[in-house]
């Protein structure tokens, strides 16, 4: 079936298997930054804004987001671009490869709750899985982020 | 001593924190792992056809049907596989572990083993086809109980082509996959004569490293037709030998790299997907690419080895430990996989944190083989089994004799210039393991949380402790190796065979040739690893890169520099014992004649003989302890049994930490995945063996909201053999949670849980 | 492997019905359990194009759509207000902000899944499911039928007097829970709904009133112990039935001493 979707600002359309899940769709556009880590909605890595809102894409049909905006990593570089030095400075970072999950939903985060409290910071992430970091160095790279943006406001 | 060699020296770039190099490339999701950077069009997917039994002959496998499925492009069952069998265990060769695998083996030995390998065009045909593919099985009865493995009748191994490289006390004909007993001093003598005695047996279960990024591999023929393999991997050497005994071709048609790794934890230090895709690559000719679902990398992978460890403890009445009797039963599960080593740690990794007191010791263990999934190496690799065991026979020492557990330990913690026993005689040159013990108590205030403080409501606040060890290579064996050269614009190029697998080694190494060479982190440009262009190295595992690859760093560095120096004597036209290198080029100390790196590396280029380019290899004869202390405070209701867990305090002595925020961040990790182990992360199995936590819907990873606060501090001491006095980080840090929150628990509810995970069901029923 | 041969966004709650006539046609909800079905669907129905993810209230009820997502309950300042938090407390530890944002109430109802939150925070209220065919039908009730193929368009909370407490139990936070628990008192009358027993939630009213008195520590363990004996507890992975039973207790009391309390 045609879909047309806003892919990153940019329309695009294609055909597409009725059961293609939207993170294959994402991937085989190019958006590799959209990761799989569970195949059962736990982990968070696959983390994408449809209409603004983040969601799981391993559980959204590709032909559901027919005629919405979807919003990967890819296209919101230069807002991440504004945290993650700070999350680096942790170490946080490490293997990587839960991060754009996590930095898609840390983004949702801070346009919907632009000063959270570390427990708002911690429910509303809760749902990013992390083997390495232990959380914390995340919660701290956000932290020093909030500080030092309210230092310059 | 040479030039770094000075514990008091400050440094300029070691010992400081930076960034990783890759930071930004991960945090801003560009392509950097396996399936990013694999896109040919013509690839083939590869799927595996699992076995539904754990102990089985393939009597006949009917192929016919599932070849037709449009898309399909071939199928292979144990007929059609090369009969060598080999390990694939990532380990220096001769290995420890048993030759007891084929690519597929016509008698199946756990509930998820391999039958038959598919390669389609697409996954849809790959997985139609799998369920096409009519097999008969002859069902045999299983050995599922690690207890009754040994001298069973059942043979899980019964092949008479089994193979073990190294002598290790093991034997197919009777499931064992390795048995030792070793000891110093008179045990039973000193037991008998000691005031009290403890004895019990602690279980821990077969945890799953679950790193994010699952099992995968991608294989092609490169331009020269040979075989290319971009696996994610921390064992790039390995693999590649791996690949050559099990396909039966030579390694000089072999490449094996590994880009950016999406976690590891000890399982990618097994090949467990490897050989897969390389076979239809070389049947085919076609590119190929199998990515482990997460069930599979649940149920295939390479966990933890399930062990049962029994601690007898003898005492005196004034809270001297005096000797020390270890028994370990590990599960190896269907393969030998890391086997008969992982469990010498249980007890060379635990037993030797009483040096203090200890008059004598005995460690002994059995590996038996069962057809349950079989394990591998996962970060603490048997230190982790016995620490939780060991830790906690010494807690329950102290609550018996009503002394203060920390008070219990410094009186026989192990200290620096003792000689440990328990740790083939290696001597503790650094260790602050004391230290460690006084700032943790401080940070927590252990004197103000120890005691039990009821909250009303059935809740209570309560604290425990545990101290850990691990070791920082394997020692006489591990090799790390180095290139460093220098570029044109007199900056450095650093080429590892180590795998970053985000822990932040690539970054380390170059800060250590930052160091060396004088010059700015990012004048270094790191590369690994590849078996084409990395010189050898035996990978990252065994807590040994920052030890002995940082080692081969820096030998490599003092190479280069010489190499410099003697072609700035060549263009000063001087000897080139008058030069002196510093980061900006090289001097003539009586005249004060200055030549730029910049004019030196263009001179390489230019009418010359010679290169600036060196190798080391480094291979360490001890393994040094790093060490630990963790506390933790948590509120336990009585009423459900749950535990929240408030605060963890830990203070580690990993020498001297090369870059502090990276090594903090290891020691959070771990201790978060130790959490996990202990309240959460549970390894049940069906009535085929076949666990049933095959996803992270069942296996429950802790979440942010399950680890409460953590609060991580370093108290150095200098390893003379380390580099810039550094040992490990990257094990010791999971060892601590189990003993500390078992024995919190204890303070709470008056009963000791000597099996994980401590559920709060088991909690909340008085269940031990 | 899900595999799916058509995908229809209905263009009327008619045609939906039609299509799901079909025993190998399947309405997606929220799609979050669905995705993990090894199933070969016909034909996918979405609602998402029919106007039901909205939350209404009225004076005398809040009207919710069957799209409505789990994180729009727990925003729904007027739902909240009106249960006193519980329905935000029931939702929030469900997996993730991500999930909670694609996951359905009319899925996790009509599901009617042993480990559901959803299905017991409201089966703790006075609420009716509206049915496509059947029209509406106590929720209750509803929990114990058969699954049929008639669809679930709509909830409707009617907004009695309430007092109101959610609790579960859980291993890791956002895992499935161990059981659930609502108590409210509604009209004067307590009730407890329990969950994840492992079954569906069923509810138990306070018929013999051990709370009708004083709302004390020992009357909140009496109604506990009571709901404990009433209903029927069993064993899974993730609990067995002994300690579901020892549960249903406490959490029950505690529910009641919260709700008192309001």
């Amino acid at each position: 079936m045609e879909i047309k979707i806003k892919l990153n600002g940019r329309q695009v359309a294609a055909s597409v298997e009725p059961d293609m899940l939207l993170i294959d769709f994402l991937r085989k556009q190019g958006c590799v930054s959209v990761k799989c880590g569970c195949e059962t909605t736990n982990c968070g890595l696959c983390t994408v804004l449809m209409d603004e809102v983040p969601v799981l894409s391993c559980a959204v049909l590709a032909a559901r987001a027919d005629g919405h905006s979807i919003f990967t990593l890819e296209g919101l570089r230069e807002e991440a671009s504004e945290f993650v030095g700070f999350i680096a400075d942790q170490g946080a970072d490490q293997c990587g490869f839960c991060n754009p999950g996590f930095v898609m939903n840390t983004i949702a985060l801070l346009r919907e709750n632009p000063d959270p409290t570390d427990d708002e910071i911690r429910a509303y992430l809760a749902g990013n899985l992390c083997r390495c970091s232990g959380y914390d160095g995340q919660l701290r790279g956000i932290r020093t982020f909030l500080e030092s943006r309210r230092g310059k406001a | 001593m040479t030039e770094n060699h000075q514990p008091n020296r400050t440094y300029k770039t070691v010992g400081k924190t930076f960034r990783k190099k890759d930071s930004m490339q991960l945090l801003l999701g560009e392509p950097t792992y396996v399936d990013d950077i694999t896109d040919r069009k013509d690839c083939l997917t590869v799927k595996i056809l699992r076995s539904p039994y754990p102990n089985a002959i393939v009597e006949e496998i009917k192929t016919d049907v599932a070849k037709k499925v449009p898309g399909v492009a071939a199928i292979y069952t144990w007929e059609d596989v090369p009969k060598n069998r080999f390990a694939i265990a990532g380990q220096t060769y001769p290995e420890p572990s048993p030759y007891d695998r084929l690519i597929l083996d016509r008698h199946v030995r756990f509930t998820g083993d391999a039958v038959a390998i598919i390669a389609a065009e697409d996954e849809k045909a790959a997985v139609k086809a799998m369920k096409l593919i009519k097999v008969s099985y002859r069902v045999l009865e299983p050995v599922l109980d690690m207890h009754t493995a040994k001298d069973n009748p059942i043979l899980v191994h019964p092949e008479e082509d089994w193979f073990p490289p190294l002598p290790v006390g093991g034997d197919n004909k009777r499931n064992l996959v390795a048995s030792e007993q070793s000891g110093h001093g008179d045990v039973d003598g000193v037991m008998a004569d000691c005031e009290i005695r403890i004895e019990h047996t602690y279980h821990t279960k077969a945890f799953n490293q679950a790193m994010m990024e699952t099992f995968r591999t991608y294989t092609e023929l490169d331009r020269y037709g040979r075989l290319h393999v971009i696996s994610s991997t921390q064992i790039v050497f390995h693999v590649r030998r791996i690949l050559s005994t099990a396909l039966g071709i030579p390694k000089s048609k072999i490449r094996v790299e590994k880009p950016r790794i999406g976690g590891g934890f000890g399982a990618k230090q097994t090949a467990v997907c490897e050989v897969y895709p390389a076979f239809v690559t070389l049947k085919t000719g076609r590119p190929a690419k199998l990515i482990y679902t997460r069930e599979e990398s649940q149920i295939a992978g390479s966990p933890r080895h399930e062990m049962e460890v029994t601690v007898r403890l003898g005492a005196n009445k004034d809270g001297k430990i005096r000797v020390l009797d270890l028994y370990t039963l590990s599960n190896s599960g269907a393969y030998g996989e890391h086997g008969p080593t992982t469990v010498g740690l249980s007890g060379h990794k635990s037993i030797p944190l009483y040096t203090g007191s200890l008059e004598a010791y005995r460690f002994c263990y059995d590996v038996v083989y069962t057809n349950v999934q079989a394990a591998g190496a996962y970060r603490g690799y048997g230190a982790t089994q016995g620490i939780f065991a060991l830790e906690s026979a010494v807690n329950e020492l102290a609550e018996k004799l009503h002394i203060d557990p920390t008070v219990l330990r410094e009186r026989n913690m192990v200290r620096e210039g003792m000689v440990m026993d328990a740790y083939y005689g290696e001597t503790a040159n650094a260790c602050a393991l004391d230290r460690c013990m006084a700032r943790c108590k401080e940070l927590f205030h252990w004197e103000e949380k120890y005691p039990v403080r009821e909250l009303g409501g059935g809740k209570i606040r309560c604290a425990g402790v545990a101290m850990a060890m691990q070791g920082s290579c394997i020692s006489n064996l591990d090799v790390g190796s180095a290139t460093v050269k220098l570029s044109d614009d007199g900056t450095y190029n650093l080429i590892i065979g180590a795998a970053d697998m985000g822990t932040g080694c690539d970054t380390i190494l170059a800060q250590m040739v930052a160091e060396c060479m004088d010059c700015e982190l990012e004048d270094v440009a790191v590369f690994g690893a590849d078996t084409d262009v990395s010189p050898y190295d035996s990978g990252s595992y065994a807590s040994s890169t920052t030890y002995i690859t940082g080692k081969a760093v820096e030998k490599a560095c003092t190479d280069l520099k010489q190499q410099i120096i003697e072609v700035a004597a060549g263009m000063l036209n001087c000897p080139a014992a008058e030069l002196s290198f510093s980061g900006k080029g090289v001097t003539r100390m009586q005249t004060g004649e200055f030549v730029p790196l910049t004019d030196i590396s263009y001179k390489i280029q230019l009418n010359s003989n010679r290169s600036a380019i060196a190798t080391a290899s480094s291979c360490s004869p001890v393994s040094p302890p790093p060490y630990m202390v963790g506390m933790v405070e948590i509120e336990l209701d009585k009423l459900t049994g749950q535990v929240t867990v408030l605060d963890y305090v830990a203070v580690v002595d990993c020498g001297i930490p090369i870059n502090p925020a990276l090594a903090r961040i290891q020691t959070e990790g771990g201790l978060v995945q130790g959490i996990g182990h202990t309240l959460f992360e549970n390894v049940t199995y069906d009535s085929h063996g076949k666990p049933i936590e095959n996803s992270f819907m069942q296996y429950k990873l802790p979440t942010r909201l399950d680890m409460g606060h953590l609060q991580v501090e370093f108290e150095n001491s200098y390893e003379p053999t380390g580099p810039f006095g550094a040992k490990s980080i990257g094990e010791i840090v999971i060892n601590t949670p189990a003993p500390a929150l078992a024995h919190a628990i204890y303070r709470a509810t008056g009963v000791w849980h000597r099996e994980l995970p401590i559920t709060p069901e088991q909690i909340a029923m008085g269940k031990e | 492997m899900l595999t799916i041969r058509n995908y229809v966004k209905a263009k009327s709650l008619e045609e939906a019905y039609e299509l799901n006539q079909m025993k190998t046609n399947r309405i997606l909800g929220g799609m979050m359990w669905l995705r993990m079905m090894h199933l070969n669907v016909g034909t996918a129905i979405d609602l998402c194009d029919l106007g039901l993810n909205t939350i209404e209230e009225t004076d005398d009820e809040i009207i919710l759509g069957a799209m409505v997502t789990l994180r729009q309950l727990e925003l729904s300042a007027c739902l909240n207000t009106y249960t006193h938090g519980a329905v935000a407390d029931a939702v929030r530890d469900i997996v993730g902000v991500q999930f909670r944002n694609t996951a359905t109430l009319g899925g996790s109802i009509f599901g009617r899944y042993g480990f559901s939150d959803v299905l017991t925070v409201f089966l703790a209220l006075d609420t009716e499911v509206e049915l496509f065919k059947a029209g509406r039908v106590p929720l209750a009730e509803f929990a114990a039928m058969k699954k049929d193929r008639d669809l679930l368009v709509r909830l409707i909370v009617k907004k009695k007097p309430l007092q109101a407490a959610y609790l579960s139990m859980r291993g890791s936070r956002t895992d499935f829970p161990i059981l659930t628990c609502g108590v409210s008192r509604i009209d004067g009358v307590y009730r407890a709904s329990i969950g994840a027993r492992p079954g569906p939630a069923v509810v138990v009213e306070d018929e013999t009133g051990l709370l009708a008195g004083e709302i004390t520590e020992e009357s909140a363990a009496a109604f506990g112990e009571y709901v404990a004996e009433t209903i029927r507890t069993g064993t899974n992975l993730r609990g067995s039935a002994a300690y579901r039973k020892h549960l249903t207790k406490v959490l029950t009391a505690r529910g009641v001493l919260e709700a008192a309390a309001q």
